[in-house]
C-alpha cells in the first residue's frame, strides 16, 4: 500500500494520501487526549507557567518524549530506505556516556567543556551511524543484522566508556540545562525536538533528498538505473539516525544528570519503530511521513500517562503497547481489511489487494 | 545477474553451495575448540570435566530457545517475543502451582500447549494478514512481558513444589575425581530438543519446506509446498521452545523473575548467526546453533575464569564475533556469485 511511487502521487494526490495516512493516528491521539481530559480535567491539555517554564501535563509529555521523537525521526528516514536501525538505543547510551564522562573529566561548570563534550558525543554518534550505513550499503549486509551488531555490543562499549559506573554531572553544570532548562519559557528538549523536526522536513521536502530516499526505499535497483547514488543516500540516512540517537542520549542524560549505560534508552529502538509504524510509514520502505512519526511519538507518550491517569497500574504499559502494535499492524494489513470487510462486500467482485504484489516478499 | 544493491537479498541460488556451506559452521567449531584449548592453557582447573556439562546446564534455556529461533530464521522470519514468552511461562508455572495450587503435572503441559498456541497465532497473523514478522512478534514481546508483570512484579518462589526438585537431580557419569561428570535431568530435555530438531529439519518433509520457504517463499509456493502450514509451524515451534525454555528455567532456578530473559531474543539470534545460519533464511544448521550457544557460554566462562575482566566485555566480544561471521557469510556469498556469474 505504500507502493504509490512519488511520481504517481505528485500534485493533487499527495495531499489526500497524506490525509489518509494521518487520519488514524490523529483519531487515536485525539481519543487518548479526550480520555485524559475526561479523567483529569482541562488542566491536562492547557499549559501553565511556573518557575519561568511551561508546565502542565501535556507539555511534560512532550518534554519527556523529545528523545524518543529525535530517534523516531531518524528511524523514519532509515525505514524509508527499506532499512531498520536497531542500534539507536545503544547509540543513545554511548552518546550519554561520552558526554557525561568527558564533562566529569573536565571543569563541570565551564561552557566550553560542555560544548566540546556534546560535539564529541555527536561526532562519535555520527561515526557509528555512518558505520551502520556503510555495512548496509557497501557490504550488502541486511539492515537488521548490520545494526544488531551494535545493538548487542553498543551497551558494552558505553559501559567501557563509563568504566561500569554511572557518571553524574553536578546540577549547576550548563550541561544539565539541555534537559531541564527553558528558553523563553519553552523547555529546551521541546525546542531541540522542534528544531530537528523542522530541519529534517526542510531537508527532505524542499530538496530532492526526500524523493531520493523514497525512491531508494521503493526500488533500489530502479533508482540505481535512474542514476541515483543509492549507496550514499543510504549511508546518509543511517548517519542522520545516528546523530539523532546521540542527541537523544545527550538530552536524556542532561535531564537525569547522569548516564546509565545499562538502562538509558532501553527498548527505545522498539518504541521508535512503533512510533514510525503508527505514523503510517511501513517497514517496507518507500513513502515516509515525518509528521505521522511525530504524532506516533505523541501517542506513545500520552499512552503511558493515560494508563496511570485512568487508574491502571504501570504494569499495564507493556500490555497497552502490545494492543496498540496489534491494532496498528492489523489496520495496515490490506489482507486483514479485506477479510474484515468481506461480509459487507458480498455481490461485488472481491478486491484482493496486494495479492500479486511484488513487494509482498517478506521483508524483515 | 543483478548487482548486489543495498538491502536486496543476495542471489539465492549461489549461496553456500557445495563445501563452502560448511565453512561458517566449521569456523564456529574451530573457534569453540580454540577457546577451550586457550582456556586450558591459561587457567588452572579449566580442564575440569564438569566444565562442559556445566555449559549445557547453565545455557539449557538459551539453547532450547535458540533451537526454536533457528527454525524461524531458516524460514526467513524472526521472533522477538521469545524472551517474554519464556519469562511468562516461568511465571505461569510459579503462579499456577503456588497461588492456584494446581498440580505441576498439569501445569507444565498446559504451559507448553499455551506456547504452541500463542506461536501458531503469531504465525497465522504473519502469514494470513501479511504482517511483518518483526512487528507481529514485537507485539508478543510487549504483551507477554506485560502479562508477566501483571501476574507478579516481584520474584515468586516455587521452592516448596516437589515436582520442580526432580529436574535438578543428577545422573553421574563416572567418578568426579577421575574424569567423571554429572548431568541433571533437565539438561537431557535440551539434548532431546536438539536431536528432535535435527531430525525434523533434515529428515522430514516439514524440515525441507522450512528451508524452501526461507530460500524463496515465491518458489516454494509455486512448487506446491504447504507455505502456510510451514510458516505457522515454525512460529508454533518457536513458541513451544520458548515455553519449554521457561519451564526449564523454572526447574533450574525454582523461582520466577518478572524481568527474566530481557534481551534473551538478541542472545538467541546472535547464537543462531554465530552458528552459521543466514539471517535471510534458507541456509544453516541446527547443530551450528548448538555450537553458537556453546561459544557464547564459553565466552562468559572464560571471562569468569579471568576474573579481572568486566562483564561488559562479553557483549563487546559477542558483537565482534557477530561482525566477523556476518562478513564471512558475505565473502562466501560474493565468491559464490563470482564463480557462477
Amino acid at each position: 500500500m505504500n507502493l504509490a511511487s512519488p511520481v504517481q502521487t505528485a500534485g493533487g494526490g499527495r495531499a489526500s494520501a497524506y490525509f489518509k495516512r494521518l487520519m488514524w493516528p490523529l483519531i487515536v491521539l485525539a481519543a487518548l487526549l479526550i480520555v485524559n481530559i475526561a479523567v483529569t480535567g482541562f488542566d491536562f491539555i492547557v499549559p501553565s507557567v511556573h518557575d519561568g517554564r511551561l508546565g502542565g501535563a501535556f507539555v511534560n509529555i512532550l518534554r519527556r518524549s523529545a528523545p524518543l521523537l529525535l530517534i523516531a525521526l531518524g528511524m523514519t528516514l532509515v525505514i524509508a530506505t527499506k532499512g531498520i536501525d536497531l542500534s539507536v538505543g545503544a547509540v543513545y547510551a554511548i552518546g550519554a556516556a561520552i558526554a557525561c564522562q568527558y564533562i566529569l573529566n573536565g571543569d563541570q561548570s565551564a561552557l566550553g567543556v560542555v560544548v566540546t563534550a556534546v560535539t564529541l558525543a555527536l561526532a562519535i554518534a555520527a561515526l557509528i551511524g555512518a558505520w551502520n550505513g556503510a555495512m548496509v550499503a557497501y557490504f550488502g549486509v541486511q539492515p537488521i543484522v548490520a545494526t544488531l551488531i551494535l545493538m548487542i555490543a553498543g551497551r558494552g562499549i558505553a559501559q567501557l566508556i563509563t568504566g561500569g559506573q554511572i557518571p553524574s554531572v553536578a546540577d549547576d553544570s550548563p550541561f544539565v540545562s539541555i534537559g531541564r532548562g527553558a528558553i523563553a519559557t519553552v523547555p529546551v528538549p521541546i525546542i531541540i525536538g522542534v528544531a530537528v523536526f523542522a530541519a529534517l522536513v526542510l531537508l527532505t521536502r524542499t530538496t530532492a533528498l526526500g524523493m531520493l530516499l523514497e525512491s531508494v526505499g521503493g526500488n533500489p535497483e530502479a533508482s540505481r538505473l535512474a542514476g541515483i547514488r543509492a549507496k550514499g543516500i543510504t549511508v546518509l540516512a543511517y548517519l542522520i539516525a545516528g546523530i539523532c540517537a546521540g542527541l537523544a542520549g545527550i538530552i536524556g542524560a542532561a535531564n537525569l544528570g547522569s548516564a546509565d549505560a545499562n538502562n538509558g534508552g532501553l527498548w527505545i529502538e522498539l518504541d521508535a519503530i512503533l512510533a514510525v509504524v503508527i505514523g503510517g510509514t511501513t517497514l517496507l520502505g518507500g513513502r515516509f511521513f515525518l509528521v505521522g512519526t511525530t504524532i506516533g511519538v505523541a501517542i506513545i507518550g500520552t499512552l503511558e500517562v493515560t494508563i496511570i491517569n485512568v487508574g491502571l497500574s504501570s504494569q499495564w504499559q507493556f500490555t497497552a503497547k502490545a494492543i496498540v502494535v496489534f491494532i496498528v499492524a492489523m489496520l495496515q494489513s490490506p489482507e486483514f481489511r479485506a477479510w474484515i470487510l468481506r461480509p459487507f462486500r458480498t455481490g461485488r467482485p472481491g478486491r484482493t489487494p496486494a495479492a500479486h504484489d511484488p513487494e509482498k516478499a517478506p521483508a524483515k | 545477474m543483478s548487482s548486489p544493491t543495498l538491502t536486496e537479498r543476495p542471489t539465492r541460488s549461489t549461496l553456500f553451495d557445495g563445501l563452502s556451506r560448511y565453512i561458517p559452521i566449521g569456523a564456529t567449531v574451530a573457534l569453540l575448540a580454540a577457546m577451550y584449548l586457550g582456556g586450558i592453557a591459561n587457567y588452572p582447573n579449566f580442564d575440569n570435566p564438569q566444565l562442559i556439562p556445566d555449559l549445557f546446564i547453565g545455557n539449557a534455556g538459551l539453547l532450547i530457545v535458540a533451537v526454536g529461533m533457528t527454525f524461524v530464521i531458516l524460514s526467513g522470519g524472526i521472533d522477538l517475543s521469545v524472551g517474554s514468552v519464556m519469562a511468562f511461562s516461568t511465571m505461569a508455572c510459579a503462579w499456577l502451582t503456588v497461588e492456584a495450587g494446581l498440580p505441576a503435572s498439569i501445569v507444565v503441559p498446559a504451559v507448553l500447549v499455551f506456547g504452541v498456541l500463542s506461536g501458531a497465532f503469531t504465525g497465522a497473523i504473519i502469514h494470513y494478514f501479511n504482517v511483518q514478522p518483526f512487528i507481529a512478534t514485537l507485539a508478543g514481546l510487549f504483551l507477554y512481558r506485560g502479562l508477566t508483570l501483571q501476574i507478579s512484579d516481584h520474584d515468586m518462589s516455587i521452592r516448596d513444589i516437589d515436582f520442580f526438585s526432580w529436574g535438578m537431580q543428577r545422573i553421574e557419569f563416572g567418578d568426579p575425581r577421575d574424569g567423571g561428570f554429572s548431568l541433571p535431568y533437565i539438561s537431557f530435555i535440551a539434548f532431546g530438543v536438539v536431536i528432535l530438531a535435527f531430525i525434523v529439519l533434515h529428515y522430514t518433509r516439514f524440515g525441507r519446506s522450512v528451508y524452501a520457504v526461507g530460500g524463496s517463499e515465491q518458489s516454494a509456493l509455486l512448487m506446491g509446498l504447504p507455505v502456510a502450514r510451514t510458516k505457522v509451524g515454525v512460529y508454533a515451534i518457536s513458541g513451544f521452545c520458548a515455553a519449554l525454555g521457561g519451564v526449564v528455567a523454572a526447574f533450574y532456578t525454582k523461582s520466577a523473575n518478572p524481568l527474566a530473559g530481557v534481551g534473551l531474543e538478541l542472545d538467541a539470534i546472535a547464537a543462531v548467526v554465530v552458528g552459521g545460519t543466514l539471517l535471510t533464511g534458507g541456509a544453516g544448521f541446527v547443530l551450528g546453533t548448538v555450537a553458537g550457544v556453546m561459544v557464547m557460554g564459553m565466552l562468559t566462562t572464560i571471562i569468569a575464569f579471568q576474573g579481572n575482566l568486566s562483564s561488559w566485555w562479553a557483549r563487546i566480544v559477542v558483537g565482534v564475533l557477530l561482525l566477523a561471521f556476518i562478513l564471512l557469510q558475505r565473502v562466501l556469498a560474493r565468491s559464490g556469485e563470482k564463480r557462477k556469474g
